[in-house]
């Protein structure tokens, strides 16, 4: 009949599509392409051209050619570029330590029934809303050799006698770039952690009392593990954020006292950049790849661990 | 009319000329007339840094206006905060889109000079009608004899210092010498009124401060042949000098940026500093620094063991990128503002901040306007290229931008290193630039 007649010479014609329609892999590859196409275009693309940047000398206005490793064997030997590897390796423990340890507490405190408690919550994000390069900017007058609030206000009270040099002096330079960054990246691992906290169950606690669990057990037996999997989450964010931190360390000292507080994505940014030698700039850029990387297959596979979680020992 | 924009270029070129009666201006011009024709239905973008004076980006448009009036070409000025015209220049060679002018600073003609216009026909037409170019801006914007840009202007930088506090420390005038400037600053020291020069990654401060130690004792980067030559006896002294100096400056000077020094004296913190004329002009504009204004003098930088003033300051130049669709109405458009008429007002308005690249601009009215002015006119002429002895290029260019003599002398200063090891520390890394 007329139906069966269309049917029969639909088919033929969409055949193709339809044998799609039914194939469960083609259609899955097909649903995949546009997130693939993204991929590839926006992030594997760049992240190739910045590993094949680093092994040749392209310098800016003009094409390079391959040198293989000899970027690498410069920076070697280049004290500055481990002075930076140094800073940044310090830079990341210290603020990153800090910002969990205080996060972490900030979560907790904001947990408990407290009076106007969106009131706090909503305080505390505001580090985190406002621009890095305003905030940055705040901390280079509170930081300032001579105009320093802070050196003002001790100085008042009597406690020294003459301005604090915090960004002049190498470890003072180093401990105010780390406070900055702590300063600013506390509401993230504290909201994080705050909405984690609140996933718990509160019955866990009620029978970890009634068995005359004190506070500190609860914490470590009830709150630690059951936080463990959102922890290993914020903790690589932060990491990776510390680790590839620029403005801040770019508004307040741009690298200096003597280079002290140049990180590798700074350093990177002035030999690359400022200094036009794209393939050193680039090769600096990815050999903070593997010190990412161990960032993260350290959290992955040290914090994720799920007997661990669950309060056993491996 | 009759009028066509060819002619109209050629008369406002001539009135202007003819406005200089007695000069030597008007002998050349007439038989040197150049003009460019520009393109059909063409428009321009220019790029430049943000101005430091008001007055240098109101006149800069004004003029532009007039050449826009004049052609009928627009012309579009956008502008960039300073440190980064460099990567965005870099860039715009690079990928070869962008705006089609820019004004560039120090050895950035020299990275990418095939990619820039040839404007050799405009800056000798230009240098032989307003008495030649200075040679230290001209040799940023010459590669191998052909002009890859017209030399813009110099900013210069000189001391200034608060008169009042230099009387009191026992000195009737400023030193001339590095060895007297020394004994000034200790005697300020005493006095309560400490000095401070950029120890930190100050891009402008930082390096003037830095070559300004190394030439005026004799040191070099490099050799005319571009072999690192830092260390040397040379190097040691100036490195020696920077070190009793430091001693007697106000804390923190190893961590300052471009503005910090600006910011301290205008707080009557600092009695010496070393800058452009933008320090003394925003105490003069703001009524609440009047007395301080008052009090400020400017002088030029002291000069050491070589027995001439040589310093590096920060040198602009305007450069046409070879991509651009207008070749030619971009020529037009910087003759028309390099002619008398327009360059001369844009030098007055700069109020002494812009230096001329052209030595027939000297006797520019701005120069004996206000005394203050005055240690700026001739930095064009004392100015030394960036890299000297050396070639300028990517080596010289990459060697200021990391920043190698300001770490070396601060790491002296700061006894972080001995002079010795600061010196071979910098020969190090300045070695990985020039090893090509």
């Amino acid at each position: 009949m007329a139906g069966t007649a269309t049917i029969g010479s639909t088919r033929r014609s969409v055949s193709l599509l339809e044998r799609l329609e039914n194939s469960r892999l083609g259609l899955g590859l097909l649903f995949l392409l546009p997130a693939a196409v993204l991929l590839l275009v926006f992030l594997t693309y760049p992240l190739g051209l910045g590993v094949w940047l680093g092994f040749t000398d392209e310098r800016i206005g003009r094409p390079g050619i391959y040198i293989g490793l000899e970027n690498y064997g410069f920076l070697w030997h280049d004290s500055v570029f481990w002075l930076s590897v140094f800073n940044t390796v310090l830079y990341t423990t210290v603020a990153s330590v800090l910002k969990f340890g205080l996060g972490l507490w900030l979560a907790l405190l904001l947990n408990e029934r407290l009076p106007f408690k969106a009131f706090f919550r909503a305080i505390v994000l505001l580090p985190w809303v406002v621009p890095t390069v305003l905030s940055a900017i705040a901390f280079w007058w509170i930081y300032d050799a001579q105009f320093s609030i802070l050196s003002y206000v001790l100085q008042k009270i009597g406690l020294i006698t003459g301005p604090i040099n915090f960004l002049g002096d190498p470890t003072n330079a180093r401990a105010s770039v780390i406070a900055a960054n702590v300063w600013r990246g506390i509401p993230f691992v504290a909201i994080t952690l705050l909405a984690g906290l609140q996933t718990i169950s509160p019955s866990l606690y009620e029978a970890a009392t009634l068995d005359g669990a004190t506070s500190w057990q609860r914490f470590r037996f009830v709150t630690f593990p059951l936080l463990t999997p959102i922890i290993a989450i914020v903790m690589t964010f932060s990491v990776l954020f510390t680790f590839t931190d620029f403005q801040l360390i770019y508004v307040l000292t741009r690298g200096g006292p003597v280079n002290a507080t140049h990180l590798m994505a700074t350093l990177s940014f002035q030999r690359g950049i400022s200094g036009g030698n794209l393939g050193e700039g680039a090769a600096i850029a990815v050999a903070m790849i593997p010190f990412l990387l161990a960032a993260i297959l350290f959290s992955y596979f040290g914090l994720q661990r799920r007997r661990w979680q669950q309060g056993g020992r491996d | 009319m009759g009028f066509t924009r060819r002619d109209l270029l050629k008369t406002t070129a001539g009135a202007s000329a003819g406005l200089m009666a007695p000069s030597l201006l008007t002998q050349r011009a007439r038989a040197q007339d150049l003009s460019f024709k520009p393109e059909e239905g063409a428009s321009l973008r220019l790029l430049r840094w943000s101005p430091f004076v008001k007055g240098d980006e109101e006149q800069w448009l004004a003029n532009t206006k007039k050449f826009t009036e004049a052609t009928g070409v627009e012309v579009r000025v956008d502008k960039e905060s300073w440190e980064d015209i460099r990567p965005k220049a870099a860039v715009a060679a690079n990928v070869g889109s962008g705006p089609d002018l820019m004004f560039v600073w120090f050895d950035d003609p020299h990275q990418y000079p095939d990619k820039l216009l040839d404007v050799s026909d405009l800056a000798n037409y230009l240098g032989g009608k307003y008495g030649g170019w200075y040679d230290g801006p001209k040799s940023y914007a010459t590669r191998d004899g052909q002009f890859v840009g017209l030399p813009l202007a110099t900013i210069g930088n000189a001391i200034v210092y608060r008169d009042s506090w230099v009387k009191e420390a026992g000195f009737s005038e400023f030193p001339k010498t590095t060895d007297k400037f020394l004994e000034l600053c200790q005697a300020l020291q005493k006095s309560g009124h400490p000095v401070g020069f950029t120890h930190g990654h100050g891009v402008g401060d930082g390096n003037n401060y830095a070559h300004w130690l190394l030439w005026s004792h004799g040191g070099k980067m490099v050799d005319e042949k571009g072999t690192v030559t830092i260390n040397s006896p040379e190097t040691q002294k100036a490195i020696e000098y920077a070190m009793e100096l430091y001693k007697t400056f106000i804390p923190g000077t190893e961590g300052w940026l471009d503005v910090n020094n600006n910011r301290a004296f205008l707080a009557g913190e600092l009695s010496v500093i070393a800058n452009g004329i933008s320090a003394y002009y925003s105490a003069k504009n703001d009524p609440k620094l009047a007395e301080i204004a008052k009090d400020i003098r400017t002088t030029n930088l002291p000069v050491g063991p070589v027995g001439k003033p040589v310093e590096l300051y920060q040198v602009t130049s305007a450069v046409i990128f070879k991509y651009t669709k207008y070749p030619n109405a971009a020529k037009a458009y910087l003759q028309f503002m390099f002619e008398e008429a327009q360059m001369s007002e844009w030098i007055t308005k700069s109020s002494g901040y812009c230096c001329q690249t052209l030595k027939a601009f000297a006797s520019n009215p701005v120069w004996t306007a206000d005394p203050a002015n005055a240690p700026y006119a001739k930095a064009s002429e004392t100015l030394r290229p960036n890299g000297y002895a050396g070639p300028l290029g990517y080596a010289s260019a990459a060697v200021m931008a990391d920043y190698v003599l300001v770490d070396m002398f601060a790491e002296a200063v700061t006894g972080q290193q001995t002079p010795q090891a600061a010196m071979e520390r910098a020969e190090k890394r300045a070695n990985r630039y020039y090893r090509v």
